[in-house]
């Protein structure tokens, strides 16, 4: 961890912890006030609860120009990512994502560019569908490492986060109300219910939330739809491709629909907001992050459309090259973010019950 | 583009008188002095609003009656109020609640650490700032004008009405003659000049809380006019807070909280008061005077480790030693006239066991002057720590005097088309002393009446 940031954002929380103005906000603020003195590991823990809503910048009195200089929701940014980056495995490689919406851009094609070899080298096994481009055989050998192998490299990252925030045993309570938490997006609606402050200065909106919930929930529904199809093929022999009234169609169109439309705008909510109120380094990665998100989203859904034309093969390359940056990336972006957050709500839920 | 009303100044109670003018169908002007980084003069500083109230009322809880706030005022003024008044302001504040939720205002429960005041003081989500933007953008709904960076220099009077108003915005000077005017420009504290004439030379040492833009322009261009004033230029409210903090706008984070757990020396390294005579927040207010009345107005705070967690933390750590002798070089003080301070008042230390943090416990020093007389534990444990005290001023009390309906006045009788609100008719209610919230209280009930009274005159 980089001792200047962490020093930065204490020197901060301290003016905070004689304030106390903004103890309803969000709860980072509960958290930072029952501490007397915060520990790397504590200021740590407050970074990935706060999630950069701004409401904090524009209720202090104290934002520059005055000499104390506050800027809570950049300072706990920055910390924030450079935990990410400190505690991901292997490490070096989430120093190129985080602030390099290039090198996801690079990936990506790198990705298309596997699948599209793949489906030329490996072809089909004579199956129907998209197995007729691309065998299922072939499919599974590529994604199921590359499924699992993210889940490993988080696993390892949240366990070190996880030691260098002091947690405890886990217990179903906190788990539970972390999901909680998480599921309605609470800390989102700014303590009041108004929203948070993110793309018009001061105004409160819940515009943020919503285009964050229809990521979530989009993102799910396609799991869901990917699931649903993977258990159909192995346990009740019904291979892909299938019709509108199933479970993966019933699940993925939703969800290709809301992931999209999410995607696209929380972009355009990133465009306006005020870059110097968040980690100024890290705008390009999240913002590429987002934009591949949108097309493995937006590539599933042509998919669905030209799924019986010419272009499939094509479309078929772009999707699951998509795809498979994406999985491959997710502990070395803004994807992992999810992830910790959990594990924060979780330790914060165990430090109010202690 | 001329408009019915204009209001001079940029926080609760110029807003207040904007937004109820606008509603009542007058065109209002906005003249703030301050950029709008600092708009919201002492305003965007506060946390709470007192307000009485029958029954549980947004983040209130049990009641909080009319006499009993009242009798709250008079205890802690010395029965320097005027009650009419004052009951006035009590009696709306109950209405004033609802009205500032309506005006996109968000209160939040009361903070920690302040739980004495859940019944009776009702904070703002994210402090005064929050209510300051949340009231200009309501106002900008409401199509107010705002113009910031805009200085009022000078208000004509001409027999019993405003006829002209005088403002300098990007170097120029410009006037301008609406109907109804409000002077909702606060104190005149940042003007060190002003302060150390009424208060003598110790004033250059004082700190401003506050926003540094209340310099009492308009209040002495009016004064100088003959409009009737209220209160003494000598008369304000200053507390004692860390001697680091900024000279202005320092606001909430400088205040220090250790002085009942402490001996507190002055520069000769003597004490001169008993830090433990009330907690802290009935007391924190005649530590300012006490600081401004020694030399060079400063004071220095000394605790040891046992005492360290009993108190919110100030915004800057304390000097820490392990010896009292380094304690006394790094505060620059004589080493050993601490010392033998400290020696002295340790020994006239007691019976600690009945030690209450938050309570007068009693634990009092015996023959010592002057005595300790709550909270008396000898400073023995190292290591050591110390803060500097110096006299922080949250406003001044010298003001426009007004009626029940916020009307300004000269000898002859009432100023036809001028209202004062906020800070800077505050003496009109209050002779000295201050109860915490109340400042937003008659900002708020004095601003609205203000407004109405203007746009109804404009109209
Ligand atoms: C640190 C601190 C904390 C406080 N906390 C509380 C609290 O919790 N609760 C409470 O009730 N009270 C509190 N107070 C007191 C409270 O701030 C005041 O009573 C209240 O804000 C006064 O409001 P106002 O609108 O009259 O003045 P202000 O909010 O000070 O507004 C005066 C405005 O006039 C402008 N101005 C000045 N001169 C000119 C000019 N010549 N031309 C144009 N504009 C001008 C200023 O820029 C400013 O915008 C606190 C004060 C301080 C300093
Ligand atoms: S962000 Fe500013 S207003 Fe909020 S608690 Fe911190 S110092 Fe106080
Ligand atoms: S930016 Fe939002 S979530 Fe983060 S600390 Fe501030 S109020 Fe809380």
């Amino acid at each position: 961890m980089q001792a200047d940031l962490i020093q930065e954002a204490r020197r901060q929380a301290e003016i905070c912890h004689a304030c106390r103005y903004c103890e309803g906000y969000c709860s980072v603020f509960p958290a930072l006030h029952r501490e007397r003195f915060l520990t790397d590991g504590d200021i740590t823990q407050l970074a990935n609860l706060c999630h950069n809503c701004r409401g904090c910048y524009y209720a202090c009195q104290y934002t520059a120009p005055h000499e104390f200089d506050l800027n809570l929701p950049k300072a706990l940014a920055e910390v924030r990512r450079n935990s990410w980056e400190s505690y991901a495995w292997p490490a070096p490689v989430a120093r190129k994502f985080h602030t390099h919406g290039g090198a996801i851009a690079i990936a990506s094609v790198l990705g298309f560019a596997a699948m599209f070899l793949a489906i030329r080298l490996i072809g089909s096994a004579g199956g129907d569908g998209f197995y007729a481009a691309f065998s299922h055989g072939a499919m599974v050998a590529i994604f199921l490492p590359a499924f699992f192998f993210p889940l490993a490299s988080l696993a390892i990252s949240l366990k070190k986060y996880w030691s260098s925030v002091g947690g405890t045993r886990i217990d179903l309570k906190s788990v539970a109300r972390a999901f909680g938490m998480a599921a309605e997006m609470r800390d989102l609606s700014g303590g009041h219910g108004d929203g948070c402050n993110f793309e018009e200065e001061d105004r409160f909106s819940h515009a943020r939330r919503h285009a964050h919930q229809a990521i979530l929930y989009g993102f799910l529904l396609c799991f869901a739809s990917t699931s649903a199809g993977t258990l159909m093929h192995y346990f009740l022999d019904m291979p892909a491709p299938y019709p509108l009234w199933s479970l993966p169609k019933l699940f993925g169109i939703p969800g290709g629909v809301l992931l999209t439309g999410g995607c696209a705008w929380m972009m355009s909510l990133k465009l306006r907001s005020d870059r110097t109120l968040g980690d100024g380094n890290a705008w390009g990665g999240d913002f590429g992050f987002i934009a591949l998100l949108g097309f493995v989203a937006l590539s599933g859904l042509a998919l669905y459309v030209l799924g019986s034309t010419a272009a499939m093969p094509l479309l078929l390359a772009l999707h699951l090259g998509s795809v498979l940056s994406f999985f491959l990336l997710t502990p070395f972006t803004k994807m992992a973010h999810g992830f910790y957050r959990l594990t924060a709500l979780i330790r914060d839920a165990q430090q109010k019950q202690a | 583009m001329a408009h019915d009303v204009v209001v001079i100044g940029g926080g609760n109670a110029a807003l207040c008188a904007a937004m109820t003018a606008a509603e009542a169908g007058a065109s209002v002007l906005i003249l703030e002095t301050a950029p709008k980084a600092y708009r919201g003069g002492n305003s965007r500083h506060t946390r709470n609003f007192r307000c009485m109230h029958k029954g549980p009322l947004g983040p209130l809880v049990d009641d909080y009656s009319e006499d009993e706030y009242l009798a709250d005022l008079m205890k802690v003024t010395a029965g320097k109020t005027d009650g009419d008044l004052a009951r006035l302001a009590i009696r709306s504040s109950e209405e004033c609640l609802p009205w500032m939720q309506d005006h996109g205002v968000h209160f939040q429960p009361s903070l920690s650490g302040t739980l004495s005041l859940a019944r009776t003081n009702a904070f703002f989500m994210g402090g005064g700032k929050s209510l300051v933007n949340a009231y200009y953008r309501t106002a900008a709904k409401l199509g107010i004008d705002v113009l910031y960076e805009a200085q009022v220099t000078h208000l004509e009077l001409a027999g019993d009405q405003i006829a002209w108003i005088d403002y300098s915005h990007g170097g120029e000077i410009h006037r301008i003659t609406p109907k109804a005017v409000v002077v909702a420009s606060g104190g005149f504290q940042a003007d060190t000049e002003w302060l150390t004439r009424a208060w003598g030379p110790a004033a250059k040492n004082f700190l401003i809380r506050g926003t540094p833009y209340n310099r009492g322009v308009v209040l002495a261009d009016l004064l100088d006019q003959g409009v009737q004033s209220v209160g003494d230029a000598d008369q304000c409210h200053a507390v004692a807070i860390d001697g680091r903090a900024p000279k202005f706008d320092g606001g909430i984070v400088t205040r220090l909280d250790c002085v009942p757990f402490s001996i507190v020396v002055n520069k000769n390294a003597e004490r001169f008061y008993d830090e433990g005579e009330d907690v802290w927040p009935k007391r924190y207010a005649i530590w300012g005077r006490l600081v401004a009345a020694q030399p060079d107005q400063v004071g220095y705070v000394i605790i040891d480790a046992k005492s360290l967690n009993l108190f919110m933390p100030s915004v800057f750590p304390p000097l820490k030693a392990d010896t009292i002798e380094d304690l006394a070089r790094q505060m620059g003080l004589p080493a050993d006239r601490l010392r033998s301070t400290v020696d002295d008042f340790n020994a006239a230390c007691g019976d600690q066991t009945g030690f209450h943090p938050t309570e007068l416990d009693g634990v009092a020093t015996s023959g010592l002057t002057p005595a300790k007389t709550n909270w008396a534990r000898p400073i023995t444990e190292p290591p050591f720590y110390g803060y500097s005290l110096r006299t922080g001023v949250t406003f001044t009390y010298l003001g426009l005097k007004v009626d029940e309906n916020a009307q300004c006045s000269t000898q002859d009788g009432p100023i036809k088309n001028l209202w004062a609100a906020g800070e800077t008719m505050a003496g009109s209610i209050l002779g000295q002393g201050y109860l915490a919230g109340f400042g937003m209280t008659i900002g708020t009930v004095f601003g609205r009446i203000a407004g109405r009274e203007a746009a109804a005159h404009a109209s």
